[in-house]
């Protein structure tokens, strides 16, 4: 029966049943996770118990060899003749002791408070001025100490591997095995073990310019690092909570509740541009594709030709000649002007409304033959026959097109569908290089009318040095964005190798 | 009879074609136009920022004159040419690698990798360049080439997901066969996979060199402060300031001719093999 009347409803419809469903569900699916919370803990901590119950049985059944390798690294496995993955194992203990005795620990001593003098003002007789003399960087502290745990995480790992390491060539060689040579384990880095060799490179790339940055940030905003804290002549300090209070409109301050409002009206309009952005491109994007794959048109290679071509312009470039098109003293206002069309400029870029409808416009024109391109090689492939016998039931072209056309489209780029809104909510090109978020309000701080959460945490960090405050904005476009990739994930089925993503 | 009304419906339907035509001529016009605007208001004579007349009365090359000679536009140029370049070799590089290991190799790490990537792509880009910009300043590398490269390419690995999506098309029997004559995972890359990968491999390329000719968030980040060291995108934004766009807007339109021109050539000499990658990606996902 529920079945029947699902299969009844039109596509939008769907949707929203779908959606709401997913909302009705999700209290169930917390409770479930919840339940199965204790089996996955148990699994984790069963995983955690062995790292030791594995580190015992070594210390217990392992020979001298192990047992010095929990003391110096890798020497364990030379006595063993495993000259490679011992030596490197000793060089990495050594230097990992040089540089928390050199480096680290001064800066890990300091995390709790983030330094306690930041400069001194000492008068320097001989030149006759004032010198500063720089102690305690609480910026420098923060990043060094965080990039000390990283290697301190690391070190314990790689511990841990030493010790199982060695044991396990123990057992090896107690079983009356070869172990292998140096240069069989050298040649296994372009077979067994090539994942390593391919995946060091792209991942210490990763870790260095996005993980440690990320947990960087999320740290920066539990700090007052802002204008008046900016290190190296003054230092910031932790302040707990604070930012996230404000921003969510708990402060007490006249100011943190206009900075509340902001993020309010800031955060609505991005959803709502993302979701306009990404479906009047979509759609219509599929109706110039279903109109040049037409029968019977001719030269679809030129008109497809024409539309790819404004891919390739560089997007700053026909995004910053809008911006000037469009202005109030621009070339389109001055021409209607003197054709004696209109009387005063139309405010395109000026007014908050004008701006927001000029903006999903202008993305229109930017991204449509982008859409294009995506429906036209799918639209190939829907077959024929069922067009042909839809006209024999007598369905028109927009029956077609609402009961064949589009649930197939659907269905086949929900993943486009779903990587567009997440780039749209962090588009930054449309919204900077065309309004640049304006036209400015008063109501709101640091923030125009047309500013997504990504331009707004841009502002907040290149022109106000708002840098605990940006890390607040910033952690709350991540839950945004991942909310909805959550539900939109959860809701497509055409995402085929899903156990893959989740 | 049949055959009148056979006509009259061959009739509309030409019709139909008739306004089909004139729709898809029209869209091309409109996409076209503002192109079309921006190379004629690079030939244009009078100095400020608009006129209100279409064309142009005074037609000159003075703004590419003084586009080449007066400004800085060269370097901006040498240097985005520079990191984009350097940036579609080791983007690509990262990328092929970083596919071919998650699509071909098996290993304890492999979901939990794609997952933690899967999040930290949701993160928002900028949000980890403060941190960036102070490691960078830390090595000096703020204020510099390298710096920009560094910070387009370490993130590179993030998109293997296009190029995962290819070679998971490619059939495991080819690998197979070349392991059982003793092939190691290496040489199969190298000598099956890669020759048969031609098409992404261009589509990775050609994403990769025209991304840093748009980029503005991080090149206008990095190089804050020093002109002689920005990216064009940043560059000619400047000379769109309220103060300066009356007297650069024609220059500006000039450098946009000059910039677009070989990357849009690339782009249409390419094309197929963009529309391969992104029509192949975006539909397996």
């Amino acid at each position: 029966m529920v079945d029947l009347e699902y299969l009844k409803m039109s596509a939008p419809q769907k949707f929203v049943y779908r959606t709401k469903a997913f909302f009705k569900r999700l209290p169930r699916s917390i409770a479930s996770f919840f339940a199965a919370l204790p089996k996955k803990l148990y699994g984790c901590l069963m995983a955690f118990l062995s790292v030791f119950t594995n580190i015992g049985s070594a210390a217990k059944n392992g020979t001298w060899r192990t047992r010095i390798s929990f003391v110096a690294m890798g020497t364990g496995l030379i006595a063993l003749k495993q000259y490679l993955r011992g030596i490197l194992y000793l060089l990495f203990e050594v230097l990992f002791a040089l540089y928390m005795v050199f480096f680290g620990w001064k800066y890990l001593a300091k995390l709790g408070s983030l330094g306690e003098v930041a400069c001194v003002e000492e008068w320097d007789d001989a030149l006759g001025i004032f010198t500063y003399k720089f102690y305690d960087n609480s910026l420098l502290i923060l990043l060094y100490s965080l990039m000390t745990i990283f290697i301190i995480v690391a070190f314990i790992y790689m511990w841990y591997r030493n010790v199982t390491g060695c044991y396990e060539c123990e057992k090896v060689r107690e079983a009356g095995l070869k172990l292998t040579g140096t240069k069989e384990e050298l040649r296994s880095y372009t077979d067994r073990n090539y994942h390593k060799t391919l995946l060091s490179v792209p991942m210490l790339g990763i870790v260095v310019f996005t993980v440690l940055p990320i947990f960087f940030m999320i740290f920066i905003a539990f700090t007052n690092y802002d204008k008046a804290h900016m290190p190296p002549k003054e230092l910031f300090s932790w302040v707990g909570a604070e930012n996230f209070v404000n921003v969510l409109g708990g402060g007490i301050s006249a100011n943190s509740k206009v900075f509340a409002y902001t993020f309010r009206e800031v955060l609505l309009w991005t959803v709502v541009w993302a979701f306009f952005a990404t479906f009047t491109n979509y759609i219509l994007g599929m109706v110039v594709a279903i109109l040049i794959n037409k029968k019977g048109v001719r030269c679809k290679k030129l008109y497809r030709t024409v539309l790819v071509m404004t891919i390739a312009v560089p997007q700053f470039v026909s995004l910053m000649l809008m911006s000037q098109l469009l202005a109030d003293q621009g070339l389109l206002n001055n021409l209607m002007i003197s054709w004696g069309w209109i009387d005063k400029p139309i405010p395109f870029l000026t007014d908050g409304t004008a701006a927001k409808i000029t903006i999903i416009i202008v993305n229109l024109w930017i991204g449509i033959p982008f859409s294009m391109l995506i429906c036209t090689g799918i639209l190939m492939n829907i077959p024929e026959d069922l067009y042909e016998s839809a006209r024999i039931d007598g369905a028109g072209p927009v029956t077609a097109y609402m009961k064949i056309t589009l649930p197939y489209m659907l269905h086949v780029t929900t993943p486009y569908l779903i990587t567009q809104f997440i780039g749209n909510l962090n588009n930054f090109n449309v919204i900077f290089l065309l309004t640049g978020g304006e036209p400015l309000s008063l109501e709101m701080q640091y923030a125009g009318k047309t500013d997504l959460l990504i331009t707004w945490l841009y502002k907040l960090t290149v022109n106000e040095s708002q840098y605990g405050l940006a890390s607040v904005i910033g952690i709350f476009t991540f839950i945004v964005v991942a909310v909805f990739s959550l539900i939109f994930y959860n809701r497509s089925k055409s995402v085929k190798n899903e156990e893959e993503l989740m | 009879m049949e055959g009148k009304k056979l006509r009259s419906k061959k009739g509309s339907e030409r019709l139909k074609l008739a306004i089909i035509h004139i729709v898809l001529t029209l869209i091309c016009l409109i996409w076209l136009v503002p192109f079309f605007i921006l190379i004629i208001q690079s030939f244009r004579g009078e100095t400020g920022m608009s006129t209100n007349y279409f064309f142009p009365k005074q037609w000159t090359i003075d703004n590419y004159v003084k586009l080449f000679t007066k400004t800085k536009f060269l370097k901006w140029y040498a240097n985005t040419l520079i990191v984009a370049l350097a940036v579609t070799v080791l983007q690509t590089l990262i990328v092929l690698m970083t596919g071919y290991a998650l699509s071909r190799l098996r290993f304890k790490m492999r979901k939990p990798l794609m997952n933690v990537m899967l999040i930290l792509g949701m993160f928002p880009g900028f949000l980890s360049m403060t941190a960036v910009y102070f490691v960078l300043k830390e090595i000096n590398l703020t204020q510099n080439i390298f710096g920009l490269i560094l910070v387009y390419a370490a993130g590179s690995a993030m998109q293997y997901y296009i190029c995962k999506g290819f070679f998971d098309t490619i059939p495991k029997s080819l690998d197979e066969a070349a392991r059982i004559d003793g092939a190691d995972r290496h040489t199969v890359f190298i000598k099956i996979i890669l020759p048969l990968a031609k098409p992404i491999i261009i589509y990775t390329i050609l994403t990769a060199f025209i991304a840093p000719w748009g980029e503005y968030m991080f090149s206008s980040f990095i190089m804050l402060g020093d002109p002689d060291k920005f990216t064009v995108a940043v560059g000619m934004k400047q000379w769109l300031d309220k103060e300066s766009v009356n007297e650069y807007f024609t220059v500006f339109c000039a450098a946009a001719v000059v910039v677009s021109i070989p990357v849009t050539a690339l782009f249409i000499w390419l094309q197929k093999y963009y529309v391969e990658g992104v029509t192949g990606g975006s539909v397996k996902g």
